[in-house]
């Protein structure tokens, strides 16, 4: 039965993978890939990932789709196509190539879903039974991404806060572009029924993303998870309320001390730790016995990512947003 | 059955070359840019499906009461991250795409390359 979705699912990843990109109309481009993150985070799902089920439906379905939809408000949504027979014909080529190779390359690969495959004989177990022994939390894929590879999520809350400060240099500070724009108030107001429904939705879809960030350690979830939630209740909030009423319950300088202060936080965890005797990010020196120093430097690194990706992604939103009606 | 061990692997190879294809061949930028997360998400999937286990869950402890076998969460990890890094990426290259349509007033590629050689 699983066998079955399994199979539908991925047939419906193709098909609207291939509408995507042969559609011409960008704004129809971009709704189908809200569906297609859809469908591959229900893969991931079946695919015992729930934790990045949990993040692409999330981060793939709401917030790119509203990411993409605010930069075409400031572009032609049609796709002209003069001239591009000949490099169609060539990229064909060269892609049909390379599916063969590939093709002929995953008969090498071991079965899917065989566990004597090299991928878990290396470090994998070792984590699956270390992870209960030194943290005494239910969830592995937390542990690890908090603990045992603290350094790897350190560079990629930095990525994200670098991508964040990217985005503010080259389309500018929202505040200033707001300034140039006509007063007039948009958003959903006058649409009572999108409003009063995403009304009654933004206070649980917060609920659920603090209940995410702060039961990460039992449950699938995590900073990353709950700061993508958060962001898009916000979002939506701007979006049937307009800007100026969001820009007004968190203002942006609320949202770059936000962006700042994860990554700090982060930063601060591991400094922490080093004054204590520790090395950097070994958490084991920070509370009176190793598992309770393992829990309380994952909680608050988890409260580092949240903040910053949470900070990071409205950022975004409303440096597209202002410069909208410029 | 050799199709049901490798399919998994066939729809990422699809995936990635439908993405890559988006990317050399269509001259609409937003499209290459749909184009190189089609290609992500497709690196995406490759990992998670390596890290599955037959009759595994998903790795948490205590969820199940039997004989817990779990699926590698290392792979899980890895993408969980490079989604967000991924989305922040995405921003960015939108940005500069919405800052040369303002430069050129387009973004199809051959017109950009005239206004350039016009210039």
């Amino acid at each position: 039965m699983v066998e079955i979705l399994n199979i539908f699912i991925m047939l419906m990843l193709v098909i609207t993978a291939l509408a995507m990109v042969s559609s011409r109309h960008l704004f129809v481009t971009v709704m189908l890939s809200g569906i297609f993150s859809l469908l591959i985070a229900a893969s991931f799902l079946l695919l015992d990932a729930a934790d990045v089920a949990l993040t692409e439906a999330a981060v793939g379905a709401g917030i790119s789709t509203v990411l993409f939809l605010g930069a075409l408000a400031l572009m032609d949504v049609e796709e002209t196509t003069r001239g591009v027979r000949r490099i169609r014909m060539v990229s064909l080529i060269v892609v049909a190539v390379t599916t063969i190779f590939i093709v002929h390359a995953t008969f090498y690969m071991p079965a899917f879903g065989d566990i004597n495959a090299p991928i878990h004989q290396h470090v994998a177990p070792w984590y699956i039974q270390h992870v209960p022994i030194h943290m005494d939390i239910p969830n592995i894929v937390t542990g690890i991404l908090g603990s045992y590879r603290g350094y790897d999520t350190l560079g990629e809350v930095f990525v994200v806060f670098t991508a964040g400060i990217g985005v503010l240099s080259i389309l500018g500070d929202p505040i200033k572009n707001r300034q140039h724009r006509p007063a007039h108030n948009r958003g959903l107001r006058h649409y009572l029924i999108p409003r009063l429904v995403g009304r009654m939705l933004i206070p649980f879809i917060i609920l659920f993303g603090l209940y995410v960030q702060f039961h990460g350690e039992y449950s699938p979830g995590g900073g990353f998870q709950a700061g993508a939630l958060v962001a898009a209740a916000i979002i939506l909030y701007a979006l049937l309320e307009g800007e100026d009423k969001a820009l007004q319950v968190i203002p942006m300088r609320v949202l770059y001390i936000m962006m700042a202060s994860g990554a700090l936080l982060y930063g601060g965890v591991g400094v922490a730790a080093l004054l204590m005797g520790g090395n950097f990010l070994d958490y084991s020196v920070l509370a009176s016995t190793p598992v309770a120093g393992q829990q309380w430097g994952i909680l608050l690194i988890e409260m580092g990512v949240g903040l910053t990706v949470t900070g990071v992604l409205i950022t975004i939103f409303h440096a597209f947003a202002a410069r909208s009606n410029l | 059955m050799l199709w049901v061990e490798l399919y998994h692997y066939w729809v990422f190879a699809i995936l990635l070359m439908i993405g890559l294809f988006g990317v050399i061949a269509k001259r609409n930028l937003v499209k290459k840019l749909v184009g190189l997360s089609l290609f992500q998400s497709a690196v995406f999937l490759f990992y998670i499906t390596m890290g599955k286990v037959d009759g595994g869950t998903a790795p948490i402890v205590g969820m199940t009461d039997s004989t817990d076998v779990f699926s590698n969460p290392l792979p899980q990890v890895l993408i969980l991250t490079a989604i967000v890094v991924g989305i922040s990426t995405t921003a960015l290259g939108l940005s500069i795409v919405v800052r040369i349509k303002e430069a050129y007033g387009s973004i199809e590629e051959d017109v950009i390359h005239e206004k350039d050689r016009a210039e």
